[in-house]
C-alpha cells in the first residue's frame, strides 16, 4: 500500500479526471446556469456560459405562474409519506425474516422481489380502472398507496439485510432480561439498526422523489408531484428555458444533496445486498 | 432463536407485508389477464364481450409491436453497453488517487438522481435542440452541419440520455466491487510478475464479473420499463421509431382506450420481464445462502 | 429459590434429534456445569432451560412450577452469553439498568440496584461508558451485573469465558466461583472445557450427542467414570486408554490408566517403552512413550525427572487405579 506515487502520475489522473467529472455533470451544470438568465439569454447563439447577467427572475415566474410549491409538497408528501409507511410495515417484517427464519423465508423474499419485477405496464390498466372508480386518480392519498407498494420489496431487503448484521444474542440478552417483544424492538433493535433504517429511508425517498411512471399516469393537475409537473414543460409552448431549468433546478437540488450523503447505501440498496 | 412463541409473531408480524404486496400483485395482475381476453374499450362502455385471445393476436401481429420489442432490446442492450464499457473505465478511473477525487466522484454520480422527466427535459431542449442546443452549437464550431437528434435519431437519443442517467449505477457499483479486491490479490500477482495490463484481465475482471451480472440484471429491469424519459422527448415517435413496449401499452391503455388490448400488451411485458427476472432471483439467491 | 427440573425433555430440529429424551434435577444454589465436546447439544440444552428454545417434548419446572410454555421474559432466569449480548448503543449504566428497567421498577430503586452491582463488580468508575470502550473482562462483567441486579432464580452462563484470554479466564473462574459464594443462587453453566467444569461445578453433567454420559461431583467423576467417554473426557492430560493384550490380561476390552497414576523409573517397571516427547512444566514432568506391546502411554512425573527423546524408560501403573471397560464402553 504503501508506495510512492509518481507526481506526474497524479496530475494526469487529476486532469483526466476533472475533465470526465466535468462532461458528465455537464448537463446539470447547465441546467443550474440558464435557470439564472433571462429567456433570451438562455437560447443565445453562441452560448453564454458565466458571463450573463445573473437574475432571479425565473424563479419568481415558476413560483407566480404555476404554484410551483404546490407541486413541491406534493412530491414531499408523497414521498415521505410513502417511505414512512412502508418502513412501518417493513421493520417488523424484516425483523421476522432475519431473526425468526423458517424454511419459506427464503421463498417469501424472493417473491417480494419479484414484485419489484413486475414492469409496472403489467398492471397499469387494472390500476389506473380501480383509481378512477375509488376516486383516487390524482390524489397524493393514491399516490403515497402505489409509491408505498412499489418501494416496499426494497425497503424490507434493505432492513433485512442491515438486521442481519445484528447478533440475534443480543436480541435474546433483552429477552431474558425481560423485554416483551414490542420493548425488544422499540429499546434494542430500533436504536441498534438506526444507521441501517436511516439510509433505507434516504434512499427510498430519492426513489419515491424521482418516480416517473405512475406518478406521470395517476396525477393531472392538483396531486402532480415535481416529475409530473416539470413533465409538462414537454409541451412546444412551454419552451422557457431558463423557467425549466428554474423549475428543474429547485426539483433535483434537495435530492442531488441526499443523493451524495447516501451513495454507500445506494449500492446495497439497490443490488438487494448482492453488492454491498 | 425459534421458540413457538417468537415464530408465531414471526408470522404476525410478516402478515402486512406480505398481505399488502400479495394484493397489490396478484389482484390487478389477475384483472390484467382478464381484460386482455375481452373486447373491453373505453370509449364504448358497456360493449365489453368475450373475445378470447383476439387481443393477443393483435396485438403481437401488430407491426407497432414487432418495433416496439425491437426498439425494447436496442434501447436495453444499448445501454447495457455504454453503462458497462463506461462504468467500468469510469470505476477504474475513480479508484486511482488524484486530487479532488471525492469531489469528481460526486460529479461522476449525480446524474443519477436527477429526476427522469428532468433529464429528458433538459437534453432534448438545451443539448440536442438542433438550433439552439449544445450539441448543436459544438458541431457549428467544428462547421458541421447540426444533427437534428429527436428527430432523425430518436432511438439513439433517448438511449444516450437513460445511458447518462445509469452510467452512475454501474460506475458505483463496479467502483465498489473493485475497493472490496484484496490488495494482497494484487500485490502477490505483482509479484508473480504480471503487467497492469494482464493484472487487470486475470484479476481485476473476475472479480468484477460477479459486480457486472448484477449490474446487468437490474439495469435490465428498470430499462424494460423506460417509460418517462420517451414521454417528454419523442412522445414514441416520429412513427413508431422511439416507442417501446412500455410506451406501446401506456398508448394503446389511455390514449385509444383499448383496455383489452392494452392489457394484452401488458401480459406480453410481464413475460418479457419474468425471463430476466428468473435469472436475476437465481444470482441474488444464490448470494442469499452464502 | 431456584430449582430447575427436566423431567423427559427432548429435542430435534426437523427430523434430526439432537437431544433425546433428558432427566435432570438441578437443586436450588447449586452450581451446575454441562460440559461436553462441541455439538453436544449443552448449549441447546442451556437454550431450552432459557426459554430460547423449545423442547419437542417433556416438561421444564422452575421451582416445581411448571414452565415449559412460559416466555423467556417470564421465568425469572438471567443469563450471560458467550458474546456477552450487550447492548452497544446503551452506557454500562443502561445495560445493568435494563432489566430493571423491562420489570417496571422505579427511577430511585433501579439507580441503588445498579451501583451496588457495579460496586460489587469494580464496574463504578465505568458505568457512563460505552461496551465498546472496555475491555474483554470489563464487558464480561458487564454481563454479569446484567444478570445479578434483577436477582433471577438461577443464572445462565453459555461459555461466557471462552472470549477472554488465557490469564483473564483463570481470573474470572474464581470470580464467578465467589459469586456464587456470596449468592448462592442456582446457576447453570455450560461450557466445553474440563477444567472450569472441574474447578467451578458442584455438580457435573457431561453430554455427549444429546445424551447424558454421566452426572456426579468432579471427583466422583474423576473417581468412578461410568464409561470411556467420561474417562477420556474428565482430567487433563487425558487418561491412557489401552486395548489389546494389556487390556485382555485384566478381563477387559479397554483399560484406563490416568497419567499421574503411573510410577516413571529409569531401572524397573512391568512395562518398558522408548520416550517420545518430554513436556518440563517445572511442577511436573509429562512423559509420552511408546511402550512396547501397549503402545503410546502418558505418563506424569511430579517434579523434575531427567530424560530425554528416544531414551528407555520403565512405567509402573497403580494396580488398584486401573480401570476397566467392556466392549460397549461402560466401566466394568
Amino acid at each position: 500500500m504503501a508506495r510512492a506515487i509518481s507526481t506526474r502520475r497524479k496530475l494526469t489522473f487529476t486532469a483526466i479526471g476533472w475533465l470526465v467529472g466535468f462532461v458528465i455533470f455537464f448537463p446539470i451544470l447547465w441546467t443550474v446556469l440558464t435557470s439564472f438568465k433571462t429567456e433570451g439569454e438562455a437560447i443565445a447563439s453562441p452560448p453564454h456560459f458565466l458571463f450573463f447577467d445573473w437574475t432571479l427572475q425565473s424563479y419568481y415566474e415558476v413560483q407566480s405562474r404555476s404554484n410551483y410549491f404546490k407541486h413541491m409538497m406534493n412530491s414531499v408528501v408523497i414521498s415521505f409519506g410513502s417511505t414512512f409507511i412502508g418502513l412501518l410495515v417493513a421493520i417488523p417484517a424484516a425483523w421476522a425474516m432475519a431473526f425468526s427464519p423458517t424454511k419459506r423465508t427464503k421463498d417469501i423474499m424472493m417473491w417480494m422481489l419479484s414484485t419489484k419485477m413486475l414492469p409496472p405496464v403489467g398492471v397499469l390498466v387494472p390500476i389506473y380502472l380501480l383509481f378512477r372508480d375509488w376516486g383516487l386518480l390524482d390524489t397524493r392519498l393514491g399516490l403515497v398507496i402505489v409509491l408505498t407498494m412499489i418501494n416496499l420489496p426494497i425497503i424490507v431487503w434493505m432492513l433485512y439485510t442491515y438486521f442481519k448484521e445484528i447478533p440475534g444474542e443480543i436480541l435474546e440478552a433483552s429477552r431474558m432480561d425481560g423485554a416483551s417483544l414490542a420493548k425488544e424492538i422499540v429499546y434494542v433493535l430500533t436504536p441498534m439498526a438506526v444507521p441501517g433504517i436511516a439510509s433505507t429511508l434516504l434512499l427510498n425517498i430519492i426513489l419515491a422523489w424521482n418516480e416517473a411512471f405512475w406518478t406521470l399516469n395517476l396525477s393531472a393537475a392538483s396531486a402532480a408531484p415535481l416529475t409530473a409537473f416539470i413533465a409538462s414543460y414537454s409541451s412546444p409552448e412551454g419552451l422557457f428555458w431558463a423557467k425549466l431549468s428554474a423549475a428543474s433546478t429547485l426539483a433535483i437540488a434537495p435530492i442531488l444533496i441526499l443523493g451524495w450523503f447516501s451513495q454507500r447505501q445506494l449500492v446495497r440498496g439497490l443490488t438487494f445486498g448482492a453488492v454491498k | 432463536m425459534a421458540t413457538l412463541q417468537t415464530r408465531s409473531a414471526a408470522r404476525l408480524m410478516m402478515t402486512p407485508a406480505v398481505l399488502m404486496l400479495f394484493v397489490w400483485m396478484i389482484v390487478p395482475l389477475a384483472m390484467t389477464l382478464y381484460f386482455s381476453l375481452l373486447r373491453y374499450n373505453l370509449l364504448m362502455p358497456g360493449m365489453e364481450e368475450w373475445a378470447g385471445t383476439l387481443n393477443y393476436r393483435y396485438f403481437l401481429t401488430d407491426p407497432a409491436f414487432g418495433a416496439a420489442l425491437l426498439n425494447t432490446l436496442l434501447l436495453v442492450g444499448g445501454v447495457l453497453l455504454i453503462t458497462l464499457v463506461g462504468g467500468t473505465l469510469l470505476a477504474l478511473l475513480l479508484d486511482q488517487p488524484f486530487f479532488g477525487q471525492g469531489i469528481v466522484r460526486l460529479l461522476v454520480i449525480a446524474p443519477f438522481f436527477v429526476m427522469p422527466t428532468v433529464s429528458a427535459l433538459v437534453w432534448k431542449n438545451m443539448l440536442m435542440h438542433p438550433v439552439y442546443g449544445i450539441f448543436a452549437w459544438i458541431a457549428r464550431l467544428f462547421g458541421l452541419q447540426p444533427v437534428d437528434w429527436l428527430s432523425s435519431l430518436p432511438l439513439f437519443s433517448v438511449t444516450m440520455i437513460v445511458a447518462w442517467q445509469w452510467l452512475p449505477f454501474a460506475t458505483l457499483i463496479l467502483l465498489t466491487a473493485l475497493q472490496s479486491l484484496d490488495e494482497e490479490q494484487k500485490e502477490a500477482a505483482e509479484m508473480d510478475g504480471a503487467g497492469p495490463v494482464s493484472r487487470f484481465i486475470h484479476i481485476v475482471l473476475p472479480h468484477l464479473a460477479r459486480a457486472m451480472t448484477v449490474v446487468v440484471l437490474i439495469e435490465t429491469i428498470f430499462l424494460l420499463s423506460v417509460f418517462a424519459e420517451i414521454l417528454v422527448t419523442t412522445n414514441g415517435g416520429p412513427g413508431t421509431e422511439s416507442t417501446n413496449i412500455t410506451y406501446l401499452v401506456y398508448a394503446q391503455a389511455l390514449l385509444q382506450f383499448d383496455v383489452g388490448g392494452a392489457s394484452a400488451g401488458g401480459i406480453v411485458a410481464v413475460i418479457l420481464a419474468n425471463i430476466v427476472a428468473i435469472f436475476l432471483i437465481r444470482l441474488i439467491g444464490k448470494n442469499l445462502e452464502a | 429459590m431456584g430449582s430447575i427440573t427436566l423431567e423427559k425433555v427432548s429435542k430435534s430440529f426437523g427430523t434430526t434429534n439432537v437431544i433425546p429424551e433428558i432427566d435432570l434435577e438441578i437443586a436450588d444454589g447449586e452450581f451446575v456445569v454441562f460440559v461436553g465436546p462441541s455439538g453436544c447439544g449443552k448449549s441447546t440444552l442451556l437454550r431450552i432451560i432459557a426459554g430460547l428454545e423449545d423442547a419437542t417434548a417433556g416438561t421444564i419446572r422452575i421451582d416445581g412450577a411448571d414452565a415449559t410454555r412460559e416466555a423467556p421474559a417470564k421465568r425469572g432466569l438471567s443469563m450471560v452469553f458467550q458474546s456477552y449480548a450487550l447492548y452497544p448503543h446503551m452506557s454500562v449504566y443502561g445495560n445493568i439498568a435494563f432489566p430493571l428497567k423491562m420489570a417496571g421498577q422505579e427511577k430511585p430503586a433501579i439507580d441503588k440496584k445498579v451501583r451496588d452491582a457495579a460496586r460489587v463488580l469494580n464496574l463504578t468508575d465505568y458505568l457512563d461508558r460505552k461496551p465498546r470502550q472496555l475491555s474483554g473482562g470489563q464487558r464480561q462483567r458487564v454481563a454479569i451485573g446484567r444478570a445479578i441486579v434483577r436477582q433471577p432464580k438461577a443464572f445462565l452462563f453459555d461459555e461466557p469465558l471462552s472470549n477472554l484470554d488465557a490469564a483473564l479466564r483463570v481470573n474470572m473462574r474464581l470470580e464467578i466461583s465467589e459469586l456464587h459464594h456470596q449468592l448462592k443462587t442456582t446457576m447453570v453453566y455450560v461450557t466445553h472445557d474440563q477444567v472450569e467444569a472441574m474447578t467451578m461445578a458442584d455438580k457435573i453433567v457431561v453430554l455427549n450427542a444429546g445424551r447424558i454420559e454421566q452426572v456426579g461431583s468432579p471427583l466422583d467423576l474423576y473417581r468412578n467414570p461410568k464409561n470411556l467417554f467420561v474417562a477420556g473426557f474428565i482430567g487433563s492430560p487425558k487418561m491412557n486408554l489401552i486395548t489389546g493384550a494389556a487390556a485382555a490380561k485384566e478381563n477387559a476390552t479397554t483399560i484406563g490408566v490416568r497419567p499421574e497414576h503411573i510410577g516413571l523409573s529409569k531401572r524397573e517397571g512391568p512395562w518398558q517403552g522408548t520416550v517420545t516427547v518430554v513436556e518440563h512444566l517445572g511442577a511436573d514432568t509429562f512423559v509420552h512413550a511408546d511402550v512396547d506391546g501397549v503402545g503410546p502411554v502418558t505418563a506424569r512425573a511430579p517434579g523434575e525427572f531427567a530424560v530425554k527423546h528416544s531414551e528407555r524408560v520403565f512405567l509402573t501403573p497403580e494396580a488398584e487405579k486401573i480401570y476397566r471397560f467392556g466392549e460397549n464402553g461402560d466401566a466394568l
